[in-house]
């Protein structure tokens, strides 16, 4: 391929090459900065004060906001929260997707239709999903309860159960985020090198052994991205939440986005909840960068 | 054809894996139905009977819904936004991702990887001064301050997946057409922009989608009913009707109904534009 050239540095001469550079650019600069950039360093700026919002933030309360944090019982669950999702998508839904991709990368009868219906959730709105699943969890309406009703037992309150109610929140997230992975996973089985398995098989490699040593590394890369939008996407994890339980009860299932959004937004503390989007950007901006360099490096 | 390690099946192992997949498809899909079907059902019935189908088929709860005018306004809403968003996002990100494809200038790097640091963090973490800038700048209770917020987090997918497209268009193509005297910008328009559809579609699904589910930024932004999208809509119905699912149950299915149409017809773009978006990004 001598057409193409990815790295072409050329520096052509003409055709308008700087009155295109100022219309082209500029708009999406200017919407970038004033919508992405600006609020990002305002949060650092205000997570220093103590602001309802009107007037200019003057009550400077330097670090208190941050270790107000610190101990504080409900932003503690809610770490410890978005860390169980991301613990439950490494643990149950990565190799529930990879079980089913491997399945369905086939030509079997129906695998298109299969792989859509996995895939549907995903298209689905989180609030959407979440107020199937507050029916399906309903104590008096749901599904959860005829079946606990068909064995004898009274009717289960799951999302009202301080012990119970996040792993039901977990249920469907992975319900509803699985398809996808498996998506990525078929993907990447499909663009698998064929003839390195019969070369395996032909030399006489168990299929267990094909997939320990051929099928598994050569999936690396998109293994790899699947752990990073499962981590990505449980840090933001925000809409689900407010239809399923409102991060009640009893604060007990909280995300770290929910929570600002409870504690910080509708009660309009702005330098405290701005405290909890810089610890968020921290989470976020570390975890993308450090997981990039250290495990994406050759992707 | 075999696509990898195991082998194409036969007798007890194909069995075996049918099950599974039924199973899990039972899984999948019985809460959707039995959503469907309750939207149908008396709250007696759906009370004594969650999962089977209605006793006496009530289709007014439906009907109610499809002849008032708020489901068509929240829908109309939620579209309007949509379509504002994936057209500004199309237009911004292609522009930028041209000039920072094509032509050179001083701090071109320095500026790229400053409009891919949104990539790097949600909407969320910035979202308070982010409220307080939209009610600064008079856009509270608009759409507009859904719009633009909203296209500003996607410029940064948009310009890194297009940026790597433009640049994989042959160079040849520009330095012919510069020498024949037609300026970038004519470039753009008449050579760029009509050969990288498949790209700008998915970049397209992705803001479509994106937008078309956004939740946060409305519930902060937005304050009177009229303006609102489907999804905080479905929410405030939710919270009008508590105590009558079999109604609730029906809006919510109305509601993800454009969804599930949409992606039935077009299934092979949405998936590929969510997915390779992913992939490529």
């Amino acid at each position: 391929m001598t057409l193409a050239n990815p790295g072409d540095t050329v520096r052509r001469p003409g055709g308008g090459g700087w009155l295109t550079i100022l219309i082209f650019l500029p708009p999406a600069l200017l919407l970038f900065t004033v919508f992405v950039a600006m609020p990002m360093g305002e949060a650092a700026w205000y997570s220093f004060y103590n602001w309802n919002g009107y007037g200019r933030p003057e009550s400077f309360v330097g670090l208190k906001n941050y270790f107000s944090l610190i101990g504080n019982g409900a932003f503690e669950r809610a770490l410890v929260n978005n860390l169980l999702i991301i613990v439950a998508s490494l643990a149950i839904q990565l190799p529930l997707a990879l079980g089913v991709a491997l399945i369905l990368a086939k030509r079997i009868t129906g695998a298109v239709a299969f792989r859509m219906i996995f895939f549907l959730p995903y298209i689905l709105a989180d609030v959407a999903a979440g107020l199937i699943w507050r029916f399906v969890f309903d104590g008096d309406y749901g599904l959860a309860s005829a079946i606990t009703s068909l064995f004898g037992a009274p009717p289960v309150y799951l999302l009202a159960d301080k012990n119970w109610a996040f792993s039901a929140v977990l249920v469907v997230i992975i319900w509803k985020y699985f398809g996808f992975h498996m998506m990525l996973y078929i993907a990447g089985l499909q663009s698998l090198d064929k003839s390195l398995l019969e070369a395996a098989e032909m030399d006489g490699a168990s299929a267990v052994q094909r997939f320990r040593y051929i099928t598994l590394p050569l999936l690396g890369p998109m293994i790899r991205l699947s752990v990073f939008f499962s981590v990505v996407g449980a840090l933001q994890l925000f809409d689900m939440i407010v239809p399923l339980t409102g991060g009640g009860p009893f604060d007990t299932t909280n995300t770290m986005v929910s929570y600002l959004y409870y504690f910080g937004i509708t009660r309009m503390r702005v330098g405290f909840g701005s405290a909890v989007g810089v610890v968020l950007f921290l989470f976020c901006v570390t975890f993308a960068l450090g997981y990039r360099r250290f495990f994406m490096r050759d992707d | 054809m075999r696509w990898f390690s195991w082998r194409p099946d036969d007798g007890f192992g194909a069995l075996a894996q049918y099950a599974v997949l039924i199973v899990l498809a039972g899984i999948v899909l019985v809460p959707l139905v039995a959503t469907a079907l309750g939207g149908f059902k008396e709250l007696g019935d759906l009370r004594a009977n969650p999962f089977g189908l209605p006793k006496i088929w009530v289709w007014s709860n439906y009907w109610d819904i499809l002849s008032g005018a708020r489901y068509w306004q929240v829908l109309g809403n939620s579209l309007l936004i949509a379509l504002l968003t994936v057209f500004l996002t199309l237009a911004l990100s292609s522009m930028a991702a041209f000039t920072f494809a094509h032509l050179h200038f001083f701090g071109e790097r320095f500026l790229l990887n400053y409009m891919l640091l949104g990539l790097l963090f949600p909407a969320a973490t910035a979202i308070l001064p982010l409220f307080i800038k939209i009610r600064d700048l008079g856009l509270l209770n608009s759409h507009w301050g859904i719009v633009l917020p909203q296209v500003a987090f996607a410029l940064g997918m948009g310009i890194l997946l297009l940026r790597n497209a433009f640049r994989q268009l042959p160079g040849e193509l520009l330095d012919a057409a510069l020498m024949d005297g037609c300026g970038y910008i004519r470039y753009f328009f008449y050579v760029t922009l009509p050969l990288s559809r498949p790209i700008l579609s998915t970049v397209a699904v992705i803001a479509f989608v994106g937008s078309w589910n956004n939740y946060l930024l409305p519930l902060v932004v937005l304050n009177s009913e009229s303006r609102y999208p489907w999804t905080l809509g479905l929410m405030a119905y939710q919270g009008e009707y508590s105590t009558a699912w079999q109604l609730v149950l029906a809006f919510i299915t109305l509601t993800i109904l454009p969804a599930i149409v949409m992606f039935v017809m077009a299934q092979k773009y949405i998936v590929a534009g969510l997915t390779a978006g992913a992939v490529k990004g």
